[in-house]
């Protein structure tokens, strides 16, 4: 393979994407699945918006509202969040540690495509007709009882995808262990990298949980088990413990790496060294930590009795001490610092204020009585969309716009990027602002339509407002990207002209192998370093150019898992049909052949020559 | 990554690593008779407790055979299993983490599920 830009059929392209294991390339296939998905349930939540405007309305039935707001959550947390956190993880993390590649660059892909088959194979619900619709909590004594398929879209779905996300994050960990340029100690690593490495140890924790209980979800549902059915001797309360086990630390898994973005934005744009680094460090370990301890908040209203409430009122409450270290070092950080309000500086500070307040309502929430009073109402919804949408989904339009002329080389239209922020942030607290009080109210969560004349007409209306003014946002979003991509103007290293961290050292986009001599870092932020010493090229080298070994792209990991998803529609059709047993064990069977072929395969990748390298870097006008 | 290499090893340096490599040998073959002396032990403790020696009840030998395993596993890990070597920091923060976890979701299950 050449590094030399040669023109290439449309075949050729497709087949490049479909066996890439560069990171650059899957962080984004990442990035665009989950913003398919994104969209998608987009679309899914103006529906849900538009059936609540006004009081009896008959949009959608009350069964297809119920598929509305399970495919709705599912859909964002699952297989649009995570996913387009993992696309910048895996275009950033690497470049911000000095690696050419990540430990494990077929596992990489691999976790790609199952949560590509796992997503599509939930959709396909839609299609078929019978959609999972016990919300995404999918609660046991809901979903054993819902008739037809689909509780087992989602209980195998969810075990595909899973399985990727549990190989990307066990992926990023090696990487981030055993990959980071010399120099490069964990106390020099960008936030980004440290909350990445965190969300991976807390993916390698919390999916586990997950696994076993969707498998339980399946036996129960496709092959007559009784995990759940009280009334043969199991428990439906254990899913909800188990749920909710891996379920708290998912939504850490989303916010840690957000608060990363955050993090670099402040610093980057302040132009200032992030304040408190070290406490920094420190609080998102706690955090991650501290995550496992407090699933039953969730279940309060269970009946877990006084004591154990008691307990996991305090260790939630307790979470909100290390997410406060974070608020105030954010806020020392642009203290004293020099502002440059960008576009994504803009979205790091509407987040603080609005991840606050959806952090203040979360500590009411952990105080149990009170919850018993809140729990399963409108005000539960305000709380996690303050959280998701004003942490999550803020912090993944910022580093869009941030790092998107590091994945694709050209930048998007800094005024467009104020216009989306404005319709997005006024839509999102027209939106949900008013849903605490719709709360208080006393309006339940999950209800397809309510009377008119209990108050809430009015609030109901300005919310589905709201929501179209985020629409709104989305859509000059998509218009900014369209158009960037036609104009398609080149920039340079660095176009912030204010980048920290190393992947501001090198082209936009880099060059399939990143770095042509591993860099050696002297510090934190170390590219600003260097450039406050005068060093134009951005980063000192820590060896001579010699010969970069690189692997191989591969086809056999969207095969692995396509064969997992065909295993998946004979699982659900076992008992019905008479194709069923053996299209499952076809498409197992398919997955083990392809497992034994990358085994015996002896694919030792290849090596880029020296003089390649350095006719690379001639070419580029750098030094040698 | 496959880089090959080949690198020749200074006299000092042959010394130095034939010096650690008895060294680790010594230990190795100690953790190993102890671990077989313990495993010894422990049946020997079952097979008096069948023979009614006196002394040997139920209480006493059901938590030495606990503390018994619990030091195998610890040797295993730590002598056979490399632990105990520099460079093995993150595995183990890891492997306590889990160990952890596995012990408290567990613990809070039999307190407030199945009580
Ligand atoms: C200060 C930190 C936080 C505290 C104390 C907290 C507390 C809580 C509590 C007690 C509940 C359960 C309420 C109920 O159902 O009655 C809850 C629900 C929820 N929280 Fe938080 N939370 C915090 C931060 C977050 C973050 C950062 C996220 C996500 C990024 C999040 C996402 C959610 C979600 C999705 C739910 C609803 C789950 C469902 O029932 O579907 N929370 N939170
Ligand atoms: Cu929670």
């Amino acid at each position: 393979m050449s590094s030399v830009a040669q023109k290439k059929g449309f075949g050729a392209t497709l087949w490049d994407w479909l066996t890439t294991v560069d990171h650059k390339k899957i962080g984004i296939l990442y990035f665009l699945g989950g913003g398919f998905f994104f969209v998608l349930g987009g679309i899914e939540a103006l529906l849900i918006r538009w059936q609540l405007y006004k009081p009896n309305n008959d949009l959608v039935s009350a069964g297809l509202y119920n598929d509305l707001i399970t495919m709705h959550g599912t859909t964002m947390i699952f297989l649009a969040a995570m996913p387009i956190l993992f696309g910048f993880m895996n275009a950033i993390v690497p470049l911000q540690i000095g690696a050419r590649d990540v430990a494990f660059p077929f596992i990489n892909s691999l976790g790609f495509w199952m949560f590509f088959f796992g997503g599509l194979f939930l959709n396909i619900s839609w299609i078929y007709g019978e959609v999972p619709d016990a919300g995404w909590t999918s609660y046991a004594s809901l979903s054993l009882a819902s008739p037809g398929h689909g509780i087992d879209f989602y209980a195998i779905g969810l075990q595909i995808a899973g399985g990727g996300t549990l190989m990307a994050g066990i992926n990023f960990l090696v990487t981030i262990i055993n990959m980071r340029a010399p120099g490069m100690t964990y106390m020099r690593m960008p936030l980004f990298t440290w909350t990445t490495f965190v969300a991976s140890a807390m993916i390698l924790f919390a999916f586990p949980p997950l696994t076993v209980g969707l498998f339980f979800l399946t036996f129960d549902r496709m092959f007559g088990g009784n995990f759940f059915h009280h009334a043969m001797g199991g428990n439906t309360i254990i899913w909800e413990h188990i749920f909710w086990i891996f379920g708290h630390p998912e939504v850490y898994i989303l916010i840690l790496p957000a608060f990363g973005i955050f993090s670099e934005i402040f610093s980057t744009f302040s132009r200032k060294r992030l304040f408190g680094y070290p406490s920094m460090v420190f609080a998102t370990v706690l955090i991650g930590f501290l995550g496992f301890m407090v699933w039953a908040h969730h279940m309060f209203t269970v009946g877990l009795g006084p004591t154990a409430n008691a307990i996991f009122a305090v260790a939630t409450m307790a979470i909100a001490v290390p997410t406060g270290v974070k608020i105030f070092n954010w806020l020392l950080t642009m203290w004293g610092g020099s502002i440059k309000v960008t576009t994504p500086m803009l979205y790091a500070l509407g987040f603080i204020p609005s991840f606050v307040m959806g952090g203040v309502t979360g500590v009411m929430q952990g105080a149990a009585p009170l919850d018993y009073q809140l729990h399963d109402s409108y005000f539960i919804v305000a709380h996690f969309h303050y959280v998701i949408v004003g942490g999550v989904v803020l912090a993944i339009l910022a580093a869009t716009h941030y790092w998107w002329p590091k994945m694709f080389g050209t930048m998007l239209h800094e005024g467009l990027g104020k216009v989306t922020f404005v319709f997005f942030f006024i839509g999102f607290h027209m939106t949900f602002l008013i849903q605490h009080w719709l709360g208080f109210w006393g309006m339940p969560r999950r209800v397809w339509t309510y009377m008119n004349d209990q108050g809430w007409d009015m609030a109901n209306l300005i919310s589905t407002i709201g929501a179209l003014l985020m629409a709104v946002g989305v859509i000059v979003l998509v218009i900014n990207v369209i158009i960037t991509s036609v104009k398609n103007v080149k920039v340079s290293n660095d176009p912030w002209g204010d980048g920290r961290t190393l992947e501001w050292a090198i082209e936009s986009p880099p060059v399939f192998y990143n770095f042509p001599t591993t860099p050696l870092v002297r510090g934190l932020d170390t590219v600003w370093i260097e450039k406050m010493e005068g060093n134009e090229a951005g980063y000192t080298a820590a060896e001579p150019v010699k010969d970069i070994h690189m692997p191989n792209g591969s086809i056999i990991p969207l095969l692995m898992s396509f064969g997992l998803f065909i295993a998946g529609f004979g699982a659900m059709f076992r008992t019905e049909t008479s194709w069923g047993l053996p299209v499952l064990i076809i498409g197992l069977a398919w997955t083990f052949v392809c497992m034994a072929a990358r085994s015996l395969q002896d694919d030792t990748g290849y090596y880029i020559k020296k003089e390649e390298l350095l006719r690379d870097m001639k070419r580029k006008g750098g030094q040698a | 990554m496959a880089e090959i290499e080949v690198y020749k090893r200074t006299p000092a340096e042959q010394a130095l690593l034939k010096k650690r490599a008895k060294q680790s040998m010594k230990g190795q073959v100690m953790m190993f008779s102890l671990m077989i002396f313990l495993t010894l032990v422990s049946f020997s403790m079952v097979v008096a407790f069948q023979n009614d020696v006196a002394g040997f009840s139920k209480y006493f030998i059901v938590p030495m055979l606990m503390l018994f395993a619990a030091v195998q596993v610890g040797l295993q890990l730590y002598y056979f299993m490399h632990m105990s070597e520099k460079g093995h920091g993150i595995p183990q923060m890891f492997m306590f983490t889990g160990a952890m976890l596995g012990f408290l979701i567990p613990l809070t299950f039999v307190t407030i599920v199945w009580w």
